[in-house]
């Protein structure tokens, strides 16, 4: 296999910490505008996959390669964000002593400098974009509100606001679900296959029925590799993913 | 609020520093409303004192940054002062020696070291007073923040700074009078020392320099650098995974902080007329932090009440009750983190709301 | 062994001159037969002394050690008929036979006088005497005296002490003290100066390396060898030296390793900052004087145990302390490590200050115990019995530790909340009674720790201010929550200072070691030995 053609491509990736293998030799290829699902028990490696991709961990041996040639494993968070990766968090991340509209601002793609941000003013277009994404994420009634005092659903939309408003490329998504309503549980699908129109994702989450939901390919992590891939019901009906995760 | 509590603290330094230069020196002696030379210098110190929590609260209070080693940049830009105030004296020092300063003299030093060259002019000691913080800081800072060093674990090395450089200042080798420092002034700028009209201007001048701090933090908090500031000080990763290089921020406002302390330190050391390597102990450091926790940490405002406020406390405690002074500051570190997180100022606001609702 | 007569006749007058300046061969005459070695003594002539003294030491008179001593004594009497008799406490002897005098009058008698001169044909005469004693350590003892005298005079007396000797220690000192006089000396062959040299070099010392450097041979084998052996003894005084630099540093590594290895516990494991840590040892260095106090007042010959009464008190003192504080203070800044760093600075000053109130704000004695004191030599080494014992004080706390932490309950427990707090709490441990505890554990060591720290710094309230920052760049430089990183990182630490002392100064040592700590926790944050994978992230 090559990384071309793809967006995203992990090949033979491995990390260890302090002789416990968290990733061994993990393959995955994502097609640009893909939406893909990662599933699997815990400690099986989600996390440390995604640490991986935006620069969090290095790994020990392999290749992540974004696009068609970027090598991820020699950039740091800052420059892989740069690139157009965007990450949002399984516990809602939101920077609570800001306003609404104060992280989206800073969420919005553009100079990240200190010597622009510190003369930098609101421009008509940065206005626009941001009152965009309100309509999309549905706080448009919050907008001078502290974010700290959002509530936990509506944190979750904001993160996902501030990742649209990064305008990334590729999207990861930590169990965007967790802790949500039946009903925001269906408007997240929604609103994942709405921003899978224009970007690639991957979500990893333990919903199945959110899962099922979104109707797209899944890759099942068992102890730091991949066990299985393919749809949710081929998945499924895999003896060995019986075995070790949904047999339980 | 902020903005308001900013005016009115502009108003009141501004104000009372002026009324009190004025009543020091239009009024006589003998009047009521006279105030003695000795309050202007203590005022004045006070002040210098502010403007350094102010540069303690800008990287603690919106860059999340403890340092327990601020103190050293207020040393820093006191020591340069201080040799520029050393080269003032001349022949008028004890051994008469127009060069070397008294102390060189004593530890019979031939000839000046190179670096107490350009002290003689004040221009040059007061770019120095801003220069050398800034240099130590832009070296200090890039290496730890770009190596991720935070929390707890830069506050202790903040402070191993500190001690180094008490360790290097008390060698009399250092050549820059070792355990007495500097002292002994004579004269600044060709107007003596002694004369209440200097004292008076440098209360004044003080009391602007802290206004120009306190400006420059402001607008530095408000713009959008401030608000990544906050953003990097609440969820340092989370911005970097928006993009963000927290380290330059850090660095930006670690230096920008540490030329501010650097400048209190240069207004300092004329208005007591000393410095000495006891300025880089890590204590005064930690105390510091202290004012800005009392008056309310991430306010501005509240930093240089609170130095004001803490500073008056010990000079009337230390002169009635010295044995009760260190009790009184401990239980004040105790009781501010545990009662008053967010210091008086914080206080007085949640009071306020409460008023309104 | 005919020649045995003059030979032991010559050793007295070897002995004789190198005592004293003046030569004495005016006197041989009267001892050509079977003498009285003790007639010259009851003599109110310092020559006369002199050389009785000279013949007495190679007499072999049972009597003449006895007599020697009592004259170093100032004890030795003279009366009528040159009887000699000694004072002692239950009345005078006769010194010829040892027996009680009886027929003597108390008012003929005169003390043997002395002089100088007279001294130092005692000491020679003594150390000829104890070249034969009966005693080996004796032996050595005076073979290393005549050793360092270099004296040619000597080498026929032990040519003969050699030949007696069974012993191999005594017997190698006095080859060596002969070896060293022949040298001296300067005649002989050049391969008996080879072989003699090759003894010194053997001997391997900063004596034997001074005495060949006083050599002057014209021969070339001879200086050859001789700037060898010196090359040789350089290495080794070498050696000796690192070793000794490897001792102060790990006495002063054990130092920072006792006053870390309480904060590797609050702040290693439990991850709570406390800048009164520095107090808990200045506290326990105050238990240490007030155990003094009391057995000074109550029970002196206690004295020798003290340490020992100390160290328990003093771990219950701070540690009840520490516990204390945990309830009342730091449970309320759990997650909150600045304000926990600020208000345990607070709690130092009050600590501090309440000290100064009750002790006063000067240093207060501490004693050392007899058995703490002195030093000892071992080959070039100097060991200092305190260092000594500070080492292995640090060794059987740092055991001890690791021993609770990993074998008893409340060592696993500790290690389970600061794991996994929620689970442990699941699990129905108590886990703010565990926090208290753990607390109270970091800070009793750090109590017994100060009983140490008061054996070899001042004890003052300012006593935990000059370690707190050490002890954070110890623990931090070894890796936080690793108890064995904190040792390698105390041990590394006190060597590396003790290494930089003699050539950067002691002030300026300990800033080379800190900007270097700066730096290298700049480089891993996380210290030496650092824990990895993401629980640890925070």
């Amino acid at each position: 296999m090559t990384a071309t053609g793809s967006i995203l491509y992990l090949d033979g990736v491995s990390v260890t910490f302090d002789g416990f293998r968290a990733i061994n030799n993990l393959s995955l290829v994502l097609a640009p505008g893909e939406m893909r699902a990662v599933i699997g028990p815990n400690g099986a490696g989600k996390t440390t996959m995604m640490d991986i991709i935006t620069g969090k961990t290095r790994p020990d041996a392999g290749q992540v390669i974004f696009g068609a040639e970027t090598d991820l494993t020699k950039l740091d968070e800052p420059a892989i964000a740069a690139l157009g990766i965007g990450r949002k968090f399984q516990k809602p991340t939101v920077f609570e002593p800001l306003t609404v509209w104060d992280n989206l601002l800073l969420a919005l793609s553009g100079d990240r400098r200190p010597r622009f941000t510190l003369w930098a003013r609101e421009t008509e277009d940065e206005c626009q974009r941001i009152h965009d994404i309100l309509k999309t994420i549905r706080l448009g009634a919050q907008i001078h509100r502290r974010s700290g005092a959002l509530s936990h659903g509506q944190k979750q939309w904001l993160e996902i606001g501030m990742l649209l408003a990064q305008e990334p490329q590729l999207l990861l998504v930590d169990e965007p679900v967790a802790g949500m309503t039946d009903s925001e549980t269906a408007q997240t699908a929604e609103l994942l296959v709405e921003i899978n129109r224009t970007r690639s994702v991957v979500v990893v989450e333990h919903d199945m029925a959110f899962v099922r939901a979104l109707g797209v390919k899944v890759t099942v992590l068992h102890e730091g590799s991949v066990l299985s891939e393919g749809s949710i019901d081929h998945v499924s009906e895999d003896p060995k993913v019986v075995e070790v995760y949904l047999g339980r | 609020m902020s903005r308001l509590s900013t005016r009115i603290c502009v108003a009141l330094v501004l104000g009372s520093a002026l009324l009190m230069a004025a009543l020091n020196l239009y009024t006589n002696a003998g009047s009521p409303v006279h105030v003695p030379t000795y309050a202007v210098s203590l005022v004045g110190k006070y002040l210098s004192f502010a403007i350094l929590a102010l540069a303690v609260d800008l990287v603690w209070g919106f860059g999340g940054i403890l340092s327990l080693g601020h103190a050293a940049f207020f040393a820093l830009g006191g020591y340069a002062m201080g040799m520029y105030l050393m080269r003032q004296i001349g022949p008028r020092g004890v051994y008469g020696n127009a060069i070397l300063p008294d102390f060189m003299v004593f530890l019979n030093y031939k000839e000046l070291p190179w670096y107490w060259h350009g002290f003689d002019n004040p221009a040059f000691a007061i770019v120095m007073a801003i220069v050398i913080p800034g240099f130590l800081a832009v070296i200090f800072g890039f290496l730890a923040f770009r190596s991720r060093v935070s929390g707890v674990y830069l506050s202790i090395i903040t402070q191993a700074l500190t001690y180094a450089l008490l360790l290097a200042f008390f060698r009399n080798d250092m050549g820059l009078g070792g355990n007495n420092g500097l002292t002994d002034f004579k004269e600044m700028f060709g107007l003596s020392l002694q004369a209440d009209t200097t004292r008076a201007g440098l209360l004044v001048a003080t009391a602007i320099a802290l206004t120009l701090c306190l400006l420059v933090s402001r607008f530095v908090v408000a713009s959008r650098f401030g608000k990544v500031l906050i953003a990097v000080r609440d969820s340092e990763s989370r911005t970097r995974f928006l993009g963000y290089r927290p380290e330059s921020y850090k660095l930006f406002v670690f230096v920008l902080s540490a030329i501010m302390a650097g400048i209190g330190g240069a207004l300092y050391v004329p208005q007591v007329g000393i410095i000495n390597p006891s300025e880089f102990s890590p204590a005064n450091s930690i105390e510091a932090v202290i004012w800005v926790a009392v008056g309310g940490r991430g306010t501005l405002v509240g930093a240089i009440l609170g130095a004001v406020l803490v500073n008056a406390g010990k000079t009337y405690l230390t002169g009635a009750f010295p044995e009760v002074w260190l009790f009184a500051l401990g239980f004040l570190f105790i009781l501010v983190t545990l009662l008053l997180p967010n210091g008086v100022l914080g206080m007085l606001q949640s009071r306020g709301k409460k008023d309104a609702s | 062994m005919t020649h045995l007569p003059r030979l032991l006749l010559l050793l007295a007058l070897g002995l004789a001159t190198a005592a004293i300046a003046t030569p004495v061969s005016a006197q041989p005459a009267t001892t050509t037969e079977a003498p009285d070695p003790f007639a010259g003594l009851a003599s109110d002539s310092f020559d006369d002394v002199i050389a009785a003294l000279g013949a007495l030491a190679v007499s072999g008179n049972p009597q003449a050690g006895p007599t020697i001593a009592a004259l170093q004594a100032d004890s030795l009497y003279y009366g009528p008929d040159q009887a000699l008799y000694i004072k002692t406490d239950s009345g005078y002897i006769d010194a010829r036979t040892g027996k009680p005098a009886t027929e003597m009058v108390e008012d003929d008698l005169s003390p043997v006088r002395v002089n100088n001169a007279v001294r130092r044909a005692m000491d020679a005469a003594k150390g000829g005497l104890d070249l034969s004693s009966p005693d080996p350590a004796i032996r050595q003892k005076a073979a290393e005296e005549v050793f360092k005298s270099r004296n040619p005079e000597t080498i026929s007396l032990l040519d003969r002490v050699i030949a007696q000797e069974s012993l191999p220690g005594p017997k190698a000192v006095m080859q060596q003290a002969r070896a060293a006089a022949q040298l001296t000396e300067g005649s002989g062959s050049d391969p008996a100066r080879l072989a003699d040299i090759a003894i010194l070099r053997a001997r391997g010392d900063m004596e034997a390396k001074s005495l060949l450097g006083s050599l002057h041979d014209k021969s070339p084998v001879v200086a050859a060898a001789t700037a060898a052996a010196i090359a040789s003894l350089e290495r080794l005084e070498q050696i000796w030296s690192l070793a000794q630099g490897v001792f102060y540093g790990m006495s002063l590594g054990a130092v920072l390793l006792l006053a870390a290895a309480g904060l590797a516990i609050t702040f290693g494991v439990m991850g709570v900052i406390n800048m009164a840590h520095g107090e808990m040892v200045m506290i326990g260095a105050y238990t240490t004087f007030a155990v003094q106090e009391a057995i000074r007042s109550y029970d002196p010959t206690l004295f020798g145990a003290s340490l020992f009464i100390a160290i328990p008190l003093a771990f219950l003192v701070s540690g009840g302390l520490g516990v204390v504080i945990e309830r009342c203070l730091i449970r309320f800044l759990y997650g909150r490590p600045l304000e926990t760093l600020l208000a345990t600075w607070g709690l130092s000053l009050v600590l501090q200050q309440a000290i100064r109130s009750m002790f006063g704000p000067s240093n207060r004695e501490v004693g050392t115990p007899q058995w703490m004191s002195g030093a000892t030599q071992w080959g070039g080494l100097t060991i200092t019995f305190n260092r000594l014992y500070i080492i292995i004080f640090a060794v059987v706390v740092i055991a001890a530790l690791m021993m609770v932490l990993r074998y008893t309950a409340l060592g696993l427990r500790m290690r389970a909340v600061t794991q996994n707090r929620r689970m442990a709490a699941a699990m129905g441990i108590r886990t703010p009674w565990i926090d208290a505890m753990t607390f109270g554990l970091g800070s009793g060591v750090a109590g017994m720790a100060g009983v140490a720290l008061s054996q070899i710094d001042n004890v003052s309230p300012n006593l935990g201010q000059s370690y707190i920052i050490d002890s954070f760049m110890v623990v931090v430089f070894g890796g936080v929550g690793n108890l064995w990183g904190t040792v390698v990182s105390a041990l590394t630490l006190g060597i590396v200072n003790k290494f930089l002392e003699p050539v950067a100064g002691a002030v300026l040592g300990k800033i080379v070691v800190l900007v270097a700590l700066i730096l290298f926790i700049q480089r891993k944050p996380r210290g030496m030995f650092p824990l990895k994978g993401r629980a640890v992230e925070p």
